[in-house]
């Protein structure tokens, strides 16, 4: 361990066990890795003055599953499963990092058909996690009645990618090389029903919360973040662009479909997490024009390339990312020609986005701490890994 | 008829205990008990089907269909859920104070079950007892509820609990005093502390309070609601930030206890707002029934109306809670301090000022406003319209008034603050961070 590392963590071991004094104004009080509001097994150790966040610190790990070790084990389509468990929210995006990766590597011609049904799929997914973050972040401030009807939509993607994977939630989405199926009957229909009737929806929830004086005063103003700072940070996603970043990898680095789509980043000013708010919905909005148009255009012909029998991509280094719903998932891996990979790394945009906490906390209530960890959109499985 | 053949027992049961005990020892000790178990086996059923209905009610908001397995619709529920609470262990962590953990919970349902004693449920047998200072013994012991948490939060000896119960005690304490100052413009058109006296007040032929005193109602009825720290003032237990807040320790009966005395004193309060506001039991032409000579059926609708009325101030708790996100804890004492003391104060003095301007009136110029005296401020039609309008204007110069107090902290301009998103079409494939930020272009090349 670090030498610099370990005193920290020492500061940090006093910290928890020293005995409270009455005349001590601070309180340390361990929120976490059993809490109702910290999206996971997260443990936030707060140092309170009153209810005044004065420092903080977070401690991760409980869902570490050593991923990149077993990766190293694996041959390359074998990998692909464990990518869709990293931010099991967003599993579509994950599996596709992984094989867009390796299909680069190998230089694959995938085809258009299986760029657009990606493009569809992973936008359908953006819009699941984002009402998963809308139903959670909403319960966190006490919108209960948000989280059922956020819930509610996402069970028609849910469906969807139930009847094109086979699963809900850890779908095993693709394939190295396209996808493993065309998309099933009734998938056009299914998905223009969606399209047309989720616009309605979201301005349904809109009218609970954007116009609502107790949610104006519980985000306007809280975890300002202001944008050179985010880029100091390395903040990604929705996250960074609150904060009036146009940062988008769909854009500057198009993949699957999307260098003929048409759609616009919006953009936060303040930074702060009404801005988050704000920016997620008309994401969600966004996204559903992609859909729109993808769904629109999706050519025929068949979705998957010609694959050598073994894969073996050659000795290199190789770094690609894709636009996550929480931010830039990227994926480093290291190639000794072999039929598995030497290293393999992925750049986590929720532990990222994650390293902004403290500043973004300090100085507020503890009730806002919560709300915090909420604008974040953090998924543990992808922090640990 | 039904009614009456409901209420033969009644003078059948008198009968029977004229045998075993003396006539003042029937109307002194045995009816009462009789009144109080009755009582609580009414309110605490209520409580439990408070629980059944809340989670019906929640859930078509939110488009599911709630309890549906425990008999017909899922009415057995609350059964179920009292069976399983009563059957669990009831644990006492380790480091906690013993005796304080214990009896906290029985303070809390103490506090809120005492109350109904002096609540008039209805006319002549359906109140308990009715005591001249009967609005001040609601506010004196359900203020009593506010040590309950506080103890529950300290004997649990876990920081949730204890940031749980400093809240409470900080919101209960500060709430207290708004919803006390509200009540006051009601007791000057009564002229009593007698809840039975206010609902008297109000019967007949005059009017109910609500109509004279808007401001005042709205003031008590935010009061009650974070007075029972029910959502959007539900901190002490916010479950998201605190897990349970003061009860985050306590399981099985215990736990359940504090739960019957969050939905008995939601129904306290209620009744309270009811009796003081919205005419308690009374209701036009419900009168003709005692005229006809039907003692016993006026008195059990007489009950009915008074349910209703209170059933309807808990759905709005029902329907607030499923509806609005939270408050957070310096919000919410900007709200109490900044907002509702004030406007209480506000309210008092006004409505002292309209019914002495009532009373001056009398008899200028051959003007009637005042019909009696003797049971409340009984006003002629004149004198009901001038008050009314005095009401309102009241209702206006609260919120004129608070507006000014308020203009320059930053919660009231809130509308104005929330800015919209800016959409930027950035052309497909520029690798470079869109030209809004230079310094942020410059980091990402």
């Amino acid at each position: 361990m670090l030498p610099q590392l370990e005193s920290h963590m020492h500061q940090l071991e006093i910290a928890t066990t020293q005995e409270a004094l009455l005349d001590n104004p601070e309180m340390v009080l361990n929120m976490g890795p059993q809490h109702p509001s910290t999206h996971g097994v997260l443990r936030v150790i707060l140092k309170l003055d009153g209810e005044t966040v004065m420092d903080l610190d977070c401690d991760i790990g409980f869902l570490h599953r050593g991923m990149e070790k077993i990766a190293e084990n694996r041959q390359y389509p074998m990998i692909a499963p464990y990518w869709d468990r990293l931010d099991y929210i967003a599993a579509v995006s994950n599996g596709l990092v992984w094989v867009e990766t390796v299909e680069q590597v190998m230089g694959l011609d995938v085809p258009a058909r299986a760029h657009y049904l990606r493009t569809i799929l992973t936008e359908l997914n953006r819009i699941a996690s984002h009402l998963l973050w809308l139903a959670t972040h909403a319960l966190d401030i006490g919108a209960v009645t948000v989280l059922l009807w956020a819930l509610r939509e996402r069970e028609e993607i849910l469906k969807i990618f139930e009847r094109q994977f086979g699963a809900r939630l850890t779908c095993h989405a693709w394939r190295i090389g396209g996808l493993p199926n065309d998309a099933y009957e009734g998938f056009d229909s299914d998905v223009r029903r969606f399209v047309n009737n989720f616009p309605k929806r979201l301005d349904e929830y809109e009218t609970v919360l954007s116009e609502n004086r107790i949610w104006l005063s519980r985000t306007v103003g809280i975890g300002i973040i202001s944008a050179d700072e985010a880029v100091a940070i390395g903040l990604s996603g929705p996250s960074l662009r609150g904060s009036g970043v146009a940062w988008d990898i769909r854009k500057s680095r198009p993949y699957a479909a999307y260098a003929d789509m048409v759609f616009d980043i919006p953009l936060g000013e303040n930074g702060d997490t009404f801005d988050r708010y704000l920016v997620r919905l008309e994401e969600m909005r966004q996204s559903r024009r992609i859909i729109q148009q993808a769904i629109d255009k999706l050519p025929d012909g068949p979705v998957s390339a010609k694959l050598p029998k073994v894969i073996k991509p050659p000795a290199g280094d190789y770094y690609h990312s894709i636009e996550g719903p929480k931010g830039e998932i990227g994926c480093y891996l290291v190639s000794d020609g072999s039929a598995q990979p030497y290293r393999v790394r992925v750049r986590p945009p929720s532990l990222i986005n994650l390293q902004a906490l403290r500043q973004m906390c300090i100085g507020h209530l503890v009730a806002d701490v919560v709300a915090i960890i909420g604008t974040l959109d953090i998924v543990l499985g992808e922090i640990d890994r | 008829m039904i009614m009456l053949a409901l209420f033969a027992p009644v003078n059948f049961i008198n009968d029977l205990l004229s045998r075993f005990f003396a006539p003042e020892t029937i109307n002194n000790v045995v009816w009462p008990v009789i009144q109080i178990g009755v009582v609580v086996t009414v309110v605490a059923t209520w409580v439990a089907y408070g629980t059944y209905l809340e989670r019906k009610i929640s859930a078509f908001m939110q488009a599911r269909l709630g309890p549906m397995r425990v008999g017909p619709w899922g009415l057995l529920q609350p059964i179920a859920d009292g069976l399983k609470l009563l059957t669990k262990e009831d644990f006492i962590p380790e480091k906690a104070d013993r005796w304080i953990f214990f009896f906290a919970p029985y303070i809390a349902v103490v506090a809120a079950f005492v109350v109904f004693s002096v609540i008039p449920f209805g006319p002549d047998w359906a109140v308990i007892t009715d005591v001249n200072i009967g609005l001040l013994f609601v506010i004196a012991v359900s203020s009593v509820g506010v040590l309950a948490l506080i103890l529950a939060g300290w004997a649990s000896n876990s920081k949730y609990s204890l940031l749980g119960g400093l809240r409470s005690s900080a919101q209960m304490v500060s709430y207290e005093v708004g919803m006390g100052l509200a009540l006051i413009g009601g007791i000057m058109f009564a002229r009593t502390l007698s809840l039975s006296g206010i609902v008297a007040a109000q019967a007949f032929d005059s009017i109910w309070f609500i109509v004279y005193q808007p401001a005042g109602f709205l003031i008590f009825l935010v009061s009650g609601i974070a007075e029972n720290n029910r959502a959007p003032f539900d901190l002490p237990e916010a479950e998201s930030e605190l897990v349970a807040g003061f009860h985050t320790e306590y399981s099985g009966f215990r736990w359940s206890l504090f739960f019957m005395a969050e939905y008995a004193a939601m129904v306290v309060v209620s009744a309270v707002a009811t009796t003081v506001y919205l005419g308690g039991w009374y209701f036009p032409f419900v009168y003709k029934l005692e005229v006809s000579g039907w003692h016993n059926a006026y008195v059990i609708v007489s009950f009915l109306v008074f349910i209703i009325k209170l059933s309807l101030i808990l759905y709005l708790y029902f329907w607030l809670r499923w509806t609005l996100p939270r408050f957070r804890y310096d919000q919410l004492m900007d709200i109490g301090w900044k907002w509702l003391i004030p406007s209480a104060l506000i309210n008092i003095v006004f409505t002292a000022f309209s019914v002495f301007l009532v009373q001056a009136l009398d008899g200028w110029h051959g003007l009637r406003t005042i019909e009696s005296m003797t049971q409340g401020l009984n006003l002629t039609a004149t004198g009901k319209v001038i008050m009314i309008g005095l009401g309102l204007v009241g209702l206006l110069l609260t919120g004129g008034l608070l507006s000014l107090i308020n203009w320059r902290s930053r919660d009231f301009h809130l509308k104005s603050q929330r800015r919209n998103i800016r959409l930027v079409s950035v052309p497909s494939g520029t690798s470079a961070v869109a030209s809004t930020r230079p310094a942020a272009a410059a980091t990402e090349s």
